[in-house]
């Protein structure tokens, strides 16, 4: 049966008053994180907007343990965590919440490591698609054609495909969610909570300070990443993709909506030229050909 | 207690599963290898309860014992050079958080060019970062001071980690016969862990957010000193007890090779203090006293002691395997400033040698202090504080 | 006793950590009770947990922490029925 509201934990891992800018999806994300796992989590979180989020010692926005790290640590240090639990018989779920730079560039090594070795943890990427926390530079996960204040006439390089290359990494669990769908990413974690060794999950968050939109609007385009099929909700088990019920439609391409739908939404694409639309639309599609050869 | 032909290296690897380390975390680097290799062979094979992460940098090594210690476990690592360089911001990280943990640093020159001879620029790069330094001169010594660092780091008055530090070659690779201590006489004298807390699932604490009051972030600074302070009397105590049960004392914080009624001192740390004692005998055949003084911890850097060691001696050559580029050697300068504090008005000199591991014999040791005998006696002081030898 | 040069880099969560951020709102989100169906997704996505949801029946009963609602609009944006106005703070 799938999940209802009312099936949800009401327990606060987010309390009111924590320190993330109006309209954040990092928050939202850990509301979700915290109503899948509750209080078996332990949380790593390297440097990142979540070091901001959880506001000034001694006090702390987020109510679950958690061991801020350097920014190229985290996967190491939950690795740790996860061997000294196991030897402890402690029952938990060692989980690194890491944004687009701590897993995909500067913690590129140390995830990728820690994958290798089938580490027993779950790494969140929360992408909100730049380093948000210094102030907008782009990031390997900045998709092209979007200004940021190191990309001033918008990126010129395609976004690196991490969930793809993780699942490379021939890891027991890879999934994509977005902060829009929670059921779809609390299903997901309660099922990469139940599978032993690296579960990967990469959380598509749209930041409306970072991408230029109203903070009330958040969850609005991180639906529209879905309906156009630019993000797409997924799982990859034993090599072979899964398409999650809330991309299926999408499977078909004429019942994807305009991809300018979702870009003129957004002020960091205000610029962006039409042959780099056509490109963007390119790769979407090349994309989801590939999803769908690895799900067949 | 057996006494087999140990390397220094293994004398680590022996010294961590004795002190029933849970989990280690390592990578590979000359001339620290051999310790991961032994680990793993005494945890996979030699009935070592340790889990061994076998990680894919040094950056990581050091962030998995991290995380393992905070996690409520006894853990080490050990690394040498661009290893430990390349480390470095975990290093500090753990100190600050007060994770007490032992790591073995097999000192070896920096590059360029690649050089994997001994010197101390390594070691001495952990000076201002909160960690306990302690280095041995021989591989026995490797062995006892590896065991009593966990006791020490574990104390409350200290919970810091801790380094020792054994050099290249010189230990890591040459076997000196070593007194192997039985598991129950390590069980009777290294309680169980202590830490200041632990992070565990189901209790909502939180390490390391963004402080408010940056007075308390500056107290959390002068606490790693002050805890570092504490671990004098901790370093002397641990030993003390250590030789009650192995016949082995060292003196705690120094060793001193006669002393008593030297005019002359060597000071030094590490294996070349073994060719400072054979030059102190040969000079004094010569009709020169001197004693070697030596520096077993380097942090807390024990300056009542050596306060109390130069004293009344007409000179002191302090021996720095390393140097504080644009200042002098890092040794010198201790001795130097707390000196200085003291008023004692005492002719010191500052020898930078052993560079890149270039060796210095004992015979060099003795031509530099007689020669600095008679430059101390015929002038009643020194001419230059720094001088490089060769 | 010594241990107390120990101060440690730890924090147990707090409610308003960062102030009353409701003070941080231009725009005031303004349940109208005769729209709301009592879904409760404007709970389910509200960023800063100060909205409440209690079981009445087969709906919620919604209400909104002022003291912290940072004034985001997210629950107005979500909400299928339109029952949440954003009102300008005066």
């Amino acid at each position: 049966m799938p999940l209802t509201i009312r099936d949800l934990p009401r327990e606060k891992y987010v309390l009111p008053g924590h320190a993330a800018c109006p309209g954040c999806p990092e928050t939202i994300g850990l509301r979700f994180v915290g109503m899948a796992l509750g209080r078996r989590a332990i949380l790593v979180v390297p440097a990142g907007c979540t070091s901001i989020i959880q506001g000034l010692m001694p006090g702390s926005g987020l109510a679950f343990p958690i061991i801020n790290v350097a920014f190229a640590s985290a996967d190491a240090v939950a690795s740790g965590v996860a061997a000294a639990k196991e030897v402890i018989g402690e029952d938990s779920v060692v989980v690194v919440w890491a944004g687009d730079g701590a897993t995909a560039d500067i913690g590129f090594a140390t995830l990728s490591g820690a994958a290798e070795r089938n580490e027993n943890i779950i790494h969140i990427c929360v992408d909100n698609e730049a380093y948000m926390n210094t102030g907008i530079q782009r990031s390997s996960q900045t998709p092209i054609g979007a200004w940021t204040t190191t990309t001033w006439r918008g990126k010129t390089e395609p976004k690196k495909n991490m969930p793809l290359i993780m699942a490379s990494h021939g890891i027991p669990y890879v999934a994509t969610a977005s902060v829009a769908y929670p059921m779809d990413f609390i299903e997901k974690l309660r099922k990469a909570a139940s599978i032993r060794g690296f579960r990967y999950v990469h959380l598509h968050a749209p930041c409306p300070i970072g991408w230029r939109f109203d903070p009330s609007e958040t969850i609005e385009i991180a639906r529209l990443a879905i309906e156009t099929g630019i993000w797409v909700l997924m799982e990859v088990e034993g090599g072979r993709v899964t398409i999650s019920p809330p991309s299926k439609p999408y499977v078909d391409k004429s019942r994807r909506k305009p991809l300018v739908e979702y870009l003129r939404r957004q002020g960091r694409f205000r610029e962006i030229s039409d042959e780099l639309i056509r490109e963007l639309e390119r790769e979407i599609d090349e994309y989801w050909n590939l999803l769908l050869k690895l799900s067949s | 207690m057996v006494r087999l032909t140990l390397t220094g290296n293994h004398c680590v690897a022996y010294a961590a599963k004795l002190a029933r380390v849970k989990v280690v975390s390592a990578y590979p680097i000359t001339p620290q290898t051999t310790i991961v290799e032994k680990i793993s062979e005494l945890a996979e094979t030699g009935g070592a309860d340790m889990k061994v992460i076998k990680v894919e940098s040094e950056h990581s090594a050091l962030a998995a014992v991290y995380g393992a210690a905070t996690a409520g476990l006894r853990a080490f690592t050990a690394t040498s050079s661009h290893g430990l360089l390349y480390m470095y911001e975990i290093v500090w990280w753990v100190a600050q958080a007060r994770i007490p943990m032992v790591m073995a640093i097999v000192t070896r020159t920096i590059g360029p060019p690649w050089n994997i001879w001994t010197d101390h620029h390594d070691i001495m790069s952990l000076r201002d970062s909160g960690w306990l330094i302690a280095m041995a001169e021989n591989n026995q010594e490797v062995l006892d001071e590896t065991v009593k660092l966990f006791k020490i780091t574990e104390d409350p008055e200290v919970f810091l980690p801790g380094v020792i530090g054994l050099d290249a070659f010189i230990l890591s690779h040459t076997v000196e016969p070593v007194e192997v201590p039985d598991q129950e006489l390590v069980d009777s004298f290294l309680p169980e862990r202590r830490q200041p807390y632990v992070i565990r699932a189901g209790e909502a604490l939180i390490m390391g957010n963004i402080p408010s009051d940056l007075l308390a972030n500056f107290k959390m600074r002068e606490g790693v000193h002050r805890g570092l302070r504490n671990a004098e009397e901790v370093i002397e105590r641990v030993d003390t007890e250590w030789g009650k049960l192995t016949g082995r004392y060292y003196g705690g914080l120094v060793e001193c090779y006669r002393c008593e009624d030297a005019d002359y001192l060597f000071v030094g740390a590490g294996a070349w203090v073994g060719d400072m004692r054979i030059a102190v005998d040969k000079l004094r055949n010569a009709g020169l006293r001197f004693g070697v003084l030596k520096i077993r911890y380097v942090r807390p850097f024990p300056y009542a002691k050596v306060l109390e060691a130069v004293r009344g001696r007409k000179g002191v050559l302090v021996f720095d395997r390393s140097i504080s580029a644009g200042s002098a050697g890092p040794i010198f300068l201790d001795v130097t400033s707390h000196l200085y504090f003291s008023k004692l008005k005492v002719p010191v000199k500052n020898v930078v040698a052993g560079l890149a591991g270039f060796d210095v014999s004992y015979e060099d040791f003795s031509r530099i202090g007689e020669a600095f005998a008679k430059e101390v006696s015929e002038s009643g002081w020194v001419d230059s504080s720094l001088v490089f030898y060769p | 006793m010594k241990r107390a040069d120990l101060i440690l880099p730890l924090s147990k969560p707090k409610i308003g950590v960062q102030g009353i951020t409701g003070s941080w709102r231009i725009r005031k989100p303004v349940i109208n009770y005769g729209k709301c169906v009592g879904c409760g997704i404007c709970w389910l996505y509200c960023p800063d947990s100060t909205i409440e949801i209690e079981n009445a029946g087969s709906r919620f009963r919604v209400s909104i922490d002022y003291t912290y609602c940072k004034g985001c609009g997210i629950c107005s944006s979500v909400c299928p029925v339109k029952a949440i106005d954003m009102v300008r703070e005066v």
